[in-house]
């Protein structure tokens, strides 16, 4: 059964009453979920924010600068991303695996950067055990960590495949769900380094 | 049900298997639907025995039938078990049999994710139940408030609840996932969301739920694990943190559950009332759109289980607004049940027996629960057997009413045989009259003030004969669980054959015949209404248009496409509730359970989920 | 899906080019070093909220409309999406409101 539209990438997913592809679908379904569940996490952090009993305190201890060059090369992965897929979508291999691996080095590097923030946290006082500030700070960023390092490890898994079976431009669709998954995990980010670094130096409202 | 070995002609073979095997390996939508309602019914009689424990222990005053710690356990279990092992999966039985089968599909969008949910529900149970072999059973009530389930006050069962929760979290969200996109994507052609049976649209309204809730409830079980295992104080006061945030994300999620665990059973007599009084539903809109009135409001409602918590005043006015206006939608459901009613012709057979009964009761609980959606009022009855009163008559004589009238409606359609009907009814008195009984008087012993979770209470404070009348019901609805099961099993074996169509149905699912084929439908229907088959039927009835059929005679069922068995679902399922249990042995073993999973994930990601050519 | 607003103009086959997404990487670097910049602006602090706020909405915004596709590709996808953030931002509101952070 021939079905193979290659702008429509619309795989062996059949059967498509809003004619929009199964995954795709599925994997906006899940986003969507995942945003209540980062949402609920950052809604506990927000509540402590000043809660902690003892420091180190986020405003002591939370580096701007470290953590923009994190964020810029989580938003530079983004455009890696999206270039990569283009390229992919081009049948332009080598530019595609170029691209794809850029992604996949650059959360690498972010996920470096949070490794030295954390061990240097933990050397200056702060763990996850020291205050809620801890607790929450090191469950926040540390789920999102888990999610960017999942998201590295499908996009090397992409890559193997590019450089083995290859990934032609009908099947660009593999690559363009682990982008949206990419993209989302940048969004969270930047909710994450507004709400936690940039918002840090702003006091309490009230006490609860 | 008969094991297929069917192979796809002149196109690559399709892997399949026999035998047990080919129940560990199924994709297909029906068998999920089979094993989840087994397993479903297994725990509903596990639930139904710890309760009818507890209601021995409270017979009479200062009985010792159990130790208190024993009894704790059995009220917490009671309910976890309820909830999340026989309502929800009863209910993904039925999405996992019917939905395909009411949309006009031959299975759902992602067949192996669907056999993954199975697995991981199934697991999920199993370690739920965990603490029973090792005597550390959850005993820190369903909702498990802090701090009492901080390490200093309660014990190693409540670790069972945490990851048993995660895991049928999994389950679950995977789950809806699904059938959201098998929903609106899979329907035949003409059937747009407007001509859907009422049971599809609310199965599409509870998985939007459950995607959008379990996640929260996800975030309090993993802060809570931190905080037991690891130390980090989410919930301890004496760290600056507050308890309450436990009841508020819990609730968050706790409040769309009684939805997802009330909408299904509202589907099923949707569907059936029409049915059953030969009528088209009245205002399928207004019982649609209530249906999704309620899910949105239902994220509003949450802090009516903590009126009593001193939350501020506007707080308290805000949910207290937000719940009497959810009584809305659902009593415009209630009305258009009752006006499809009116003037019907009515065949009132065991699955419209139970629908009107589902009716009857559920009202009762939902007027209860408008009388609590007062804070003052609602102070007074926190905490006591009326507030137990209202939850069992909407979830028993609500959802499990509901899901009884869908066995008794759908069996023919599952097994290709009929039930008897004298034991259906007799089934259905007994329930009806045992509800009462056991939760009617539950109202007035909680007015006069006894207490929920109470292991026993004095003499002298006229609870006594109440309690009594209240156990005595059990036994009656055990009875009635009795005649039920013999039907059940006499029927399956023996029961007249059914025929495609037993009931003079009006939906797709009674076009094909009983049990249905593997591939459901030899020609996918176009469908031209709202009730195809009826319409098809009695053109002359209305100015609805008839739905195409087709007929087998020209297909080559053996050439149509269904996906290939694997075990790679089960595999990954298994890592998923493996590595649950193994992380309670000790933390660090969780990583078998993470390696397990991920083989099983890249080999799902790189098996073909259908013959090739496909 | 095709309205004519915003930043960069390009569609012509509702697809932005190479080019234009390298344009857009720039625009968001643009955004965050304003953003680190007016972080130790000390006579903004009062409204350090409302930039800091406004200005990551904005970059949310176009992650989601132009890398994830979202402005070009059916609603659906971002009906799902803005749901869910609706409800974690109401969540998260709601949630301080209650518990008194306001």
């Amino acid at each position: 059964m021939q079905h193979t539209e290659a702008s429509e990438q619309q795989n062996t997913d059949h059967a498509n009453t809003t004619k929009l592809n199964m995954r795709k679908l599925l994997m906006w379904v899940f986003l969507g979920s995942d945003c209540l569940f980062f949402g609920a996490f950052i809604a506990t952090y927000m509540l402590y924010r000043n809660s902690s009993l003892v420091g180190p305190y986020p405003q002591e201890i939370l580096s701007i600068p470290v953590t923009s060059a994190s964020t810029f090369i989580l938003l530079t992965s983004s455009l890696a991303m999206v270039l990569a897929l283009t390229a992919f979508q081009r049948g332009n291999t080598s530019a595609a695996r170029f691209w794809l691996f850029s992604t996949a080095f650059l959360g690498c590097t972010f996920l470096g950067f949070q490794v030295f923030e954390f061990y240097t946290f933990v050397e200056e006082g702060l763990t996850p055990q020291t205050n809620l500030f801890g607790a929450t700070f090191f469950t926040l960023t540390g789920f999102h960590g888990f999610h960017v390092m999942l998201g590295v490890i499908w996009l090397f898994s992409l890559l193997g495949v590019s450089m083995t079976r290859g990934i032609p431009a009908e099947k660009s669709l593999d690559v363009e769900l682990a982008g949206l998954y990419w993209h989302f995990v940048d969004i969270v980010w930047i909710v994450i380094f507004t709400v936690v670094y940039l918002l840090s130096s702003l006091p309490s409202a009230s006490s609860h | 049900m008969a094991t297929h070995s069917t192979t796809v002609k002149g196109i690559s073979e399709r892997v399949t298997y026999t035998g047990l095997m080919s129940w560990l390996t199924t994709v297909d939508h029906k068998r999920i639907g089979v094993l989840y309602g087994f397993t479903a019914m297994f725990f509903f009689l596990v639930g139904g025995l710890e309760a009818t424990v507890i209601r021995m222990q409270l017979f009479s005053p200062g009985l010792t039938l159990v130790t208190p710690g024993m009894y704790n356990s059995l009220f917490t279990m009671h309910a976890l078990t309820m909830i999340f092992l026989a309502v929800m999966p009863l209910g993904a039985a039925f999405f996992n049999f019917i939905i395909p089968l009411q949309i006009g599909a031959r299975d759902v969008a992602f067949p192996r994710l669907n056999a993954f949910s199975y697995w991981v529900f199934l697991f999920g149970a199993l370690l739920l139940n965990g603490g029973w072999l090792i005597n550390a059973v959850p005993d820190v009530g369903w909702f498990a408030y802090a701090p009492l389930t901080a390490n200093e006050y309660s014990g190693f069962g409540t670790n069972f609840f945490i990851l048993g929760l995660l895991v049928l979290g999994v389950s679950s969200v995977a789950a809806a996932c699904n059938f959201i996109v098998t929903i609106l994507n899979m329907r035949a052609p003409g059937m747009t969301l407007m001509r859907m049976p009422v049971f599809v649209w609310m199965t599409l309204i509870i998985s939007l739920l459950l995607v959008f809730a379990f996640p929260v409830l996800t975030v309090g079980l993993i802060e809570l694990l931190l905080q037991r295992f690891y130390d980090m104080q989410f919930f301890t006061v004496s760290q600056g943190g507050e308890p309450i945030l436990w009841q508020h994300l819990f609730w968050i999620f706790g409040h769309p559950e009684v939805y997802i665990l009330i909408l299904p059973a509202m589907g099923i007599i949707s569907d059936i009332i029409p049915t059953f009084a030969k009528k088209p539903l009245f205002g399928y809109g207004f019982v649609v759109g209530s249906g999704v009135a309620i899910a949105f409001l239902s994220f509003a409602v949450w802090a009516h289980h903590m009126f009593t918590t001193g939350l501020s005043a506007l707080t308290l006015s805000v949910f207290s607004g937000a719940t009497m206006l959810i009584a809305i939608p659902t009593g415009v459901k209630v009305l258009n049940w009752m006006a499809t009613l009116w003037r019907g012709s009515l065949d009132l057979r065991t699955p419209m027996l139970f629908s009107i009964g589902f009716i009857a009761t559920f009202v009762v609980g939902g007027l209860s629960g408008v009388i609590h959606a007062s804070p003052p009022v609602d102070t007074q009855q926190q905490d006591t057997y009326f507030i137990v009163a209202h939850i069992h008559y909407v979830l028993f004589g609500g959802s499990i009413m509901g899901i009884f009238a869908g066995i008794y409606y759908w069996f023919p359609k599952v097994t290709g045989r009929m039930m008897n009907e004298t034991l259906g009814k007799l089934h259905f008195w007994l329930f009806f009259i045992g509800i009462n009984l056991t939760f009617g008087p539950m109202h007035l012993v909680g007015i006069l003030g006894m207490p929920r979770r109470i292991y026993t209470y004095p003499s002298g404070m006229g609870w006594t004969f109440l309690n009594q009348i209240e156990t005595i019901g059990v036994f009656i609805i055990i009875i009635g669980m009795i005649a039920f099961l013999f039907n059940y099993i006499r029927s399956a074996r023996n029961g007249e054959f059914a025929g495609n169509d037993p009931w003079d149905g009006r939906t797709l699912e009674w076009t094909i015949p009983s049990p249905p084929p593997e591939y459901n439908f030899a020609t996918i229907p176009v469908v031209r209404s709202r009730e195809p088959l009826w319409d098809t039927k009695h053109p002359e009835l209305g100015d609805n248009l008839p739905s195409d059929f087709g007929t087998s005679d020209n297909v080559d069922t053996n050439s149509i496409h269904m996906p290939n068995a694997s075990y790679w679902p089960l595999v990954t399922g298994v890592g998923v509730g493996l590595g649950g249990a193994l992380f309670l042995v000790n933390p660090i073993l969780g990583v078998i359970g993470i390696l397990i999973t991920t083989v099983g994930v890249y080999a799902w990601s790189f098996e073909p989920a259908a013959p090739e050519g496909h | 899906m095709s309205t004519s607003e915003n930043v960069d103009s390009h569609h012509d086959s509702g697809h932005p080019t190479a080019k234009q997404y390298v344009l857009i990487g720039i625009i968001l670097t643009l955004i965050t070093m304003l953003e680190v910049a007016v972080f130790y602006v000390e006579a903004l602090r009062s409204v350090f909220a409302v930039i800091f706020l406004g200005l990551s909405a904005v970059k949310f915004a176009i992650v989601a409309f132009y890398y994830m596709h979202l402005k070009f590709d059916h609603t659906l996808f971002s009906a799902f999406f803005f749901v869910g953030l609706f409800l974690a931002g109401s969540i998260v509101m709601a949630l301080m409101a209650i518990l008194g952070a306001f």
